[in-house]
């Protein structure tokens, strides 16, 4: 009976039964009514008190050798977690999409939103003692906007005029033309705060955050130790951190069922629900901002007829893309970029359905016949040849016929993506809308990888830019989503899931759609239970 | 003085020089080799962003522009003053990198020689007392069932058991410098069962036809009829008899062990040379490539000629050819 009343607990933790379930089943196996109440108490439903102490770890794929510690090389997952924990940058994102205060403790802008004052928190030291001042702020800054920098943030940083500090705790930074979303730019993980901006050893790993870097072995193992000047109360919870770099799929589901480490990322959706059945893990996955869209170019003959865009639009079965390629980790798409993930995102834009007949009505009215080429690669994303030939059965119910090319991985961005006229590809998302747009569908983007050209757009792109008024940048963006839904060159059937996994021993995970393992936070949020 | 061509530092020096012959075609090879992969460094560092003028820029900055007889030379006449270059993805020494890298491969290669050498000879005299017997048999049938198995999937059983369902052994074997020996062993303990497991079959099968070639010779008669026990007639008058080929298959194991680890050093995230190949291989950082694949060419072909210098000592028939 132990082990039945075990499993039940571990049931009501993991949320898959409810609270009267595990009454009900509790009374089956005949435990009294409060004894129940005492046991769910314990252990699932309790208000969690953290639990100082022990050592955390995680492991993560997307580590190698050739990983550094300078926050501007940061591009993949092993040194996006590893930032996390020792370095803090001035703004962050809470779970819910808002700008919230970090190390700035407040900001204010003026001039249309083109000077941006930030009040940098006092009483804040670095790892190595030094106080962290807005001097710090600034450099840092300068560090990852400067001509020659190889900064991960440049992109971002191109619109910045100047940055000056002013007093002894405020940085102001002077844009080119109005923006908004400053302080979202500024929370990029790139833009760690180091003291003296990182420019005499960026890759020292000195910052401010809960761990100092007490082992760095990339492509093996990182340690960071707890920072005993550490200012914040509710993070930063165990004694020592660990990130092991395990690439290998199978090693890393390995080690978190054998329970030698507590948190792995990327479980493969083919394998999540097995894993998640068992005992001892627990399958967390956050709804992102990345998605899997088909790019048509909207400038190139048969794609650039709307109404042939439309008719493909209303030919890709969303639910059954979701459910056979992401195994149900992931959301349909609604061919915009943009998704609840996002701040500012609105409700009630009425999501496109699977239509045979409404994509056959319009595949008449485009006036096209033959066959259509979709090229995809696994390069794309995993299942992206599967998911073009599960597009290609739901088009063929229109009488669409989609013939679906695959192309070689190796050199899949460079030969066929941005270059092909309709490809599967992936987009990994932006922190706000204003970014996601300007990077891949303005005009004059680099990326603008379905050659969809609107100067309405454009300058509704650079209206909701400078609008301060949060209702009003919410109407212009839903009026821009309408439009990329209706007339733009992607088909975005599907978002998905950030798929990871933790132990049961540990508590405090918080679900959080920015990036992988609760925003990389998972290790400085969690405690041993 | 005249010079005695059957001399063994003579047939060793002989040896040496076409070790190093061999190397250099080796070179050339790996230096072909890593020129035809498909796809280049400039292109991959810069993936998904990767604009025409960008790579044009990067691959300048590498010295990719230049022909291939240029660069072939020049990293060969650099590798001769022992500098194998800088990796190309993180602007690293390749040499400080290689070292830790090449202890940790070499380390788990020995622990697996150290029991799997000793327990192949045993078992295959074993066989040998047991000649067409049941244990002979077994012997024979457990072995060659795990050499044909692929070396990962016997992994991935031992991991299953032995980690995930009994719990008993670590998963994963990372191991770093300052690590206790103990934990050590115990980290490397499935990949180094796993090795165990792949290369028995091959020297204990050897053992055991290499043994049963010397038995029916007069002297083991002679033997025999001497009144030694079994196992003495097996060990003190076959064995060394029969030492030169298991010699050979042995050395050819270890060199196996050392080069042949790739696949099991990724599926325990062993931080060893293989895993070190495979993450530059994936970054088309050729320099690193092309440098761990000359080191393990040099280990095999040391190897090698270890075997036949051991094999020329243990018999001194092979000194004079016919």
């Amino acid at each position: 009976m132990h082990n039945k009343i075990e499993q039940l607990t571990q049931e009501a933790k993991k949320g898959r039964i409810s609270r009267r379930d595990f009454m009900r089943h509790a009374a089956a196996i005949g435990i009294a009514a409060p004894f129940a109440t005492s046991l769910l108490g314990q252990s699932a439903f309790a208000a969690e008190t953290p639990k100082k102490g022990g050592h955390l770890i995680a492991a993560l794929t997307g580590g190698s050798s050739t990983d550094s510690l300078d926050p501007a090389l940061s591009a993949s997952n092993v040194p996006f977690n590893i930032l996390r924990t020792w370095g803090e940058t001035m703004v962050d994102i809470s779970p819910t999409g808002e700008a919230i205060p970090w190390l700035a403790e407040s900001w204010e802008s003026s001039n249309n939103a083109q000077t941006w004052t930030f009040t940098i928190r006092k009483g804040i030291t670095f790892h190595n003692g030094k106080t962290m001042d807005n001097n710090d702020v600034a450099k840092t800054l300068q560090r990852h906007s400067g001509e020659d920098t190889k900064s991960g943030a440049l992109g971002i940083m191109r619109d910045i005029k100047s940055i000056t500090t002013q007093g002894s705790d405020k940085v102001v930074v002077e844009l080119t033309g109005g923006n908004a979303d400053l302080p979202f730019l500024m929370s990029d993980y790139h833009l760690v705060i180091q003291p003296n901006g990182g420019f005499d050893d960026p890759a020292a790993g000195i910052g401010t955050g809960p761990y100092k870097v007490k082992v760095n072995e990339p492509g093996i193992r990182h340690v960071g130790e707890k920072y005993d000047g550490y200012w914040r109360e509710n993070v930063g919870h165990a004694d020592t951190v660990e990130i092991r770099v395990m690439n290998d799929q199978t090693a890393r589901m390995a080690a978190l069922q054998s329970g030698s480490v507590h948190f792995v990322n990327r479980v493969a959706p083919k394998t999540a629900k097995l894993l998640g059945r068992l005992a001892n893990v627990e399958i967390v996955n956050a709804k992102g901002r990345g998605h899997y869209p088909f790019l048509m170019h909207a400038d190139t003959a048969p794609f650039d007829n709307n109404e042939l865009r439309l008719a493909l639009k209303y030919a890709v079965d969303r639910e059954d893309l979701v459910k056979r390629i992401l195994n149900g980790y992931g959301t349909v798409g609604n061919d915009n970029p943009i998704n609840a993930a996002y701040d500012l995102f609105n409700e009630d834009i009425e999501q496109r359905a699977y239509d045979p007949d409404k994509a056959a009505f319009h595949y008449k009215k485009s006036g096209h016949s033959g066959p259509i080429v979709l090229r995809s690669s696994e390069a794309a994303f995993s299942g992206a040849v599967d998911a073009a030939l599960l597009f290609s059965q739901h088009a063929a119910k229109a009488g669409i016929e989609v013939k679906v090319q695959k192309e070689p991985a190796d050199g899949y961005w460079s030969n066929v993506w941005n270059k092909q006229p309709f490809c599967a590809s992936y987009w990994g998302g932006r922190n706000t809308q204003d970014q996601m747009f300007s990077v891949a569908y303005k005009s004059s983007a680099d990326w603008n990888d379905t050659k969809w050209q609107r100067p309405e757009f454009d300058s509704l792109l650079a209206k909701a830019r400078t609008e301060t008024n949060r209702d009003n940048r919410k109407e212009i963006y839903t009026d821009m989503s309408m439009m990329v839904r209706d007339e733009g060159g992607a088909i975005i059937p599907m978002f998905n899931d950030f798929v990871d996994a933790k132990s049961t021993k540990v508590a405090g995970y918080v679900v959080d759609p920015s990036a992988e393992l609760s925003n990389g936070f998972a290790l400085i949020r969690c405690w041993l239970a | 003085m005249a010079v005695d061509n059957n001399s063994l530092s003579t047939l060793v020096v002989k040896r040496l020089a076409l070790g190093l012959l061999l190397l250099l075609a080796i070179s050339v090879l790996i230096f072909a080799g890593t020129e035809l992969l498909p796809g280049d460094v400039a292109q991959s560092i810069l993936g998904q962003s990767a604009t025409p003028e960008a790579v044009a820029n990067l691959r300048a900055e590498m010295g990719l522009d230049r022909p291939a007889v240029v660069r072939y030379f020049t990293w060969l006449f650099n590798i001769l003053q022992g500098d194998l270059g800088t990796s190309l993805s993180s602007g690293r020494d390749i040499s400080s990198m290689i070292g830790d890298r090449l202890s940790n491969t070499l380390f788990l290669a020995s622990s697996a020689a150290i029991i799997s050498v000793p327990l192949a000879i045993f078992l295959g005299m074993v066989a040998v007392h047991y000649q067409n017997g049941i244990v002979d048999k077994l012997i024979s049938i457990t072995t060659i069932t795990t050499i044909s198995l692929p070396e990962f999937f016997i992994g991935y059983i031992l991991i299953l058991f032995l980690a995930v369902n009994w719990n008993i052994l670590p998963s994963s074997s990372i191991v770093y410098s300052d690590m206790p020996f103990g934990e050590r062993m115990l980290a490397i303990a499935i990949p180094c069962i796993t090795l165990t497991l792949v290369v028995l079959a091959h020297m204990m099968r050897m053992t055991r036809a290499a043994i049963l070639n010397v038995m029916n010779s007069a002297y083991i008669e002679t033997a025999e009829l001497k009144g030694l026990s079994p196992f003495k007639v097996i060990f003190h008058h076959a064995l060394p008899n029969a030492v030169s080929p298991i010699i050979t298959v042995v050395v050819l194991n270890l060199a196996y062990l050392v080069v042949g680890v790739i696949v099991v050093e990724i599926i325990f995230v062993y931080p060893g040379m293989g895993q070190l190949l495979v993450d530059h291989v994936t970054n088309r950082d050729v320099p690193v490539v092309q440098a761990v694949g000359l080191i393990f060419a040099a280990i095999y072909i040391l190897l090698n000629m270890f075997a036949d210098i051991m094999s020329i000592i243990a018999n001194p028939r092979l000194r004079h050819p016919k």
